[in-house]
């Protein structure tokens, strides 16, 4: 399931299905984590806010997961489905 | 909402008010005196003292009524920033270009001085306010 996005960016994100399946973390542990504002995690979770690079990899970091598991871009295949086609 | 953005609204609100005080004890003058005696330098230091102070006390009272998690900008805090100085610049190039004009086209001092100060207050404002939109519509 991903976050349906809303203006200004086209790029959708689990974070919040993430969160859940690792021991509900909240909003609020996870920009502990990576250093930022809880309110930034909302702005990114409701597609509000494209994070940097930098903090995307660390996002996907704090989950274990690849960054394409974390972020998709709207008609372009990922990495990892092109990876499991093959 | 955030510590940044609470300093946003404070700024806003101290700017826009300092203004409105400076216009409320400029203009009567105004229409009584000729433009060239009006005292304009006293309140327009004062405000401008003002507005920073009003800022200060604007911030604090929001952070006791709703502290923040944290007081620390982020990424994102420094992106809307950089967003809302960038689009409200000309608002300070037009004020400059104006005070320009008003000397090579020989106005009276206080209506050089008064285009660049709206050109410092339309600045703030205009800034302040595509930060907000910035911060609750995203960037």
């Amino acid at each position: 399931m991903t976050v349906a996005p809303s203006k200004p960016t086209r790029i959708t994100n689990r974070i919040r299905v993430l969160r859940f399946g690792h021991d509900e973390m909240t909003q609020a542990q996870l920009a502990e984590r990576i250093g930022v504002t809880r309110q930034t995690i909302i702005a990114i979770e409701q597609g509000r806010y494209s994070p940097s690079l930098e903090v995307a990899f660390q996002i996907a970091h704090v989950f274990g997961v690849p960054l394409d598991e974390v972020f998709q871009y709207p008609g372009v295949s990922t990495g990892s489905e092109e990876g499991q086609r093959r | 909402m955030s510590y940044e953005e609470k300093g946003v609204w404070a700024y806003l609100i101290s700017s826009a008010g300092a203004y409105i005080a400076y216009l409320a004890i400029v203009v009567p003058r105004l229409l009584h005196t000729p433009v060239s005696q009006v005292s304009y330098r006293v309140p327009l230091l004062l405000t401008t003292i003002a507005s920073v102070i009003i800022a200060t006390v604007v911030r604090s009272v929001l952070e006791v009524a709703r502290p923040s998690d944290s007081k620390k900008a982020d990424v994102r805090d420094r992106d809307i920033a950089r967003f809302g100085e960038h689009a409200s610049r000309w608002c300070v190039v037009g004020g400059a270009i104006a005070g320009f004009i008003g000397a090579f086209d020989h106005w009276d001092y206080f209506w050089i001085g008064n285009v660049i100060y709206l050109g410092f207050v339309l600045w703030a404002v205009v800034g302040s306010v595509l930060r907000l939109v910035a911060y609750r519509r995203g960037l």
